[in-house]
């Protein structure tokens, strides 16, 4: 792998670009065995394989995946990395994340364009600036940067926000991160990617898999359209696609899947430096480097495998956009999409063994996914190599829903769904 | 805007619906001997299929409980009939 650096570019440069090599190997067709196979090539896929091979010494591992790499929901999300939670559980898992964010582009020599320009979730009654007082302790408690920011900080920061004497929810304050911000997704992947593949990682695009065999209750390999491979160490990461693999060895997963929508509007100049979420609307926004205003709002109500969004929740977004900055009106929208997300009952993620001996899961991250994708690469790479969870994952386990102790991030941090 | 059947109120927009669960899913019984894997199962596992699936819906405006069939890919609705024992006739 040839480094990238500022003389690459400036030589590069020079030459006129025609030097540059694919940043990742193509292996084209999987071999017939590997010390473990990922199902799965977005950000938690590609994350694992990579820290299988950098931390744990493993590198016969292939990342299975059925499109191209990072064209699911690692490429539909809208950017925000943050570890506002509540539960002790959920802010050691989420700022984990975080803390291998910040140090990303430098580990995998990768630009992730990683932008800390903070995090604001917006209270507009009494109620909920209670609820973000207790999130911002709660925050502050498990050792998290994390405050309380009053009505006159917030319309300094962000003064577009409508503060007319008519606004529906009239901006009070609310829960401010400094260290939330945005990353670009797509290079998370690329990122992820070039490492992984730069250890011998195979990234195999292409291929679904198609069945999972087992013997004597134990993973044997799986059954692919590019032919079987063997193995006996089966990581899932494929969000909604998981339940229908865990289903090829008879095992359920708590997941409803539903589309989530996202929208980017043309390019305008800076006008918004932070990501801003309203409770009020359940509408989030930030600006893109290139000006986009990226944003998006709640599931769509109906469970679907579809990666399409549908026109109720649309409406609802953008008309949420709006009453926060009723000077985008003016704006024109460039892009809508959507991805289908794993939600679960507490809002919290499944990672850990699940079936078959050897198979283990990394899903149910729901709205959430892209923010945790070092942690979940992490975390199934440290189940996939030792047979054991990390301190952080256990408390993520399917047995949660068996022993009650749910992690109700949807009660806890107020998540939309 | 979709519209879905309501089997005791004809097509509806989809926004006056919501999903319950997936269908076909017995209660565990007697309680006293449910064991909590059981029961756990019962309370969260679901198949999220795609394709073709089952699921009970209301229609909020009656307050109605059905069974949807319905596509999870293209969305189309198959058929909708109303709970056992609840006439739409």
């Amino acid at each position: 792998m040839t480094r990238y650096s500022a003389f690459s570019l400036v030589s590069q440069g020079l030459r006129g670009h025609r030097g540059w090599r694919p940043a990742w190997a193509k292996p084209g067709r999987p071999k017939p065995a590997y010390d473990a196979v990922i199902v799965g090539g977005g950000g938690h896929g590609l994350a694992t394989a990579y820290y299988l091979a950098k931390t744990h010494g493993l590198s016969r591992v292939a990342v299975l995946e059925k499109g191209w790499i990072g064209g699911g929901n690692t490429g539909r999300n809208t950017t925000a990395v943050r570890s506002n939670y509540f539960y002790p559980e959920s802010v050691a898992l989420y700022d984990l994340a975080l803390r291998l964010y910040e140090g990303l582009s430098k580990e995998l020599n990768y630009n992730v364009m990683l932008s800390q320009r903070g995090m604001l979730i917006a209270a507009h009654t009494p109620a909920q600036m209670e609820i973000c007082a207790r999130i911002a302790n709660a925050m502050q408690l498990n050792g998290v940067d994390g405050h309380l920011m009053g009505a006159a900080e917030a319309k300094a920061r962000i003064p577009l926000l409508n503060q007319t004497r008519d606004a529906r929810f009239a901006p009070l304050g609310g829960v401010w991160q400094g260290r939330a911000g945005v990353a670009r997704h797509d290079a998370v992947a690329w990122g992820y990617a070039r490492a992984a593949s730069a250890l011998g990682v195979d990234i195999v695009e292409n291929c679904t898999v198609t069945g999972i065999d087992t013997q004597a209750g134990a993973v044997c390999g799986v059954h692919t359209n590019l032919g079987p491979i063997r193995t006996q160490r089966l990581g899932l990461a494929a969000a909604g696609a998981t339940p229908g693999l865990a289903a090829m060895v008879g095992a359920a997963l708590p997941i409803h899947t539903y589309a989530l929508q996202a929208f980017v509007s043309e390019p305008v100049k800076p006008m918004l430096d932070t990501v801003l979420l309203y409770l009020g609307t359940g509408t989030y926004v930030s600006q893109s480097d290139k000006g986009e205003l990226v944003f998006g709002g709640g599931l769509d109500r109906v469970p679907t495998h579809g990666q399409r969004g549908n026109l109720p929740t649309q409406e609802t977004v953008i008309s949420g956009l709006l009453e926060m900055f009723p000077a985008f009106a003016q704006l024109k929208l460039l892009r809508q999409w959507a991805g289908v997300v794993d939600v679960v009952p507490d809002s919290s993620p499944v990672i850990g063994p699940l079936g078959p001996e050897g198979m283990f899961v990394n899903c149910g991250w729901g709205t959430g996914g892209f923010k945790a994708i070092p942690a979940g690469g992490w975390l199934l790479a440290h189940l996939l190599a030792t047979s054991t969870h990390h301190a952080i994952s256990r408390p993520f386990d399917i047995d949660r829903f068996t022993t009650g102790r749910l992690i109700d991030e949807a009660a806890g941090s107020g998540i939309a769904h | 805007m979709q519209y879905f059947p309501c089997p005791f109120c004809g097509p509806r927009e989809e926004t006056e619906f919501h999903f319950a669960a997936e269908a076909g899913k017995p209660r565990p019984e007697p309680a006293a001997q449910v064991s909590a894997q059981s029961w756990a199962a019962y309370l969260y596992l679901s198949a999220a299929p795609k394709g073709e699936a089952h699921e009970i819906w209301v229609h909020r405006s009656c307050g109605e409980f059905f069974v949807m069939k319905r596509n999870t890919e293209t969305r189309a609705v198959l058929a909708t009939t109303a709970l056992p024992g609840r006439d739409a006739e």
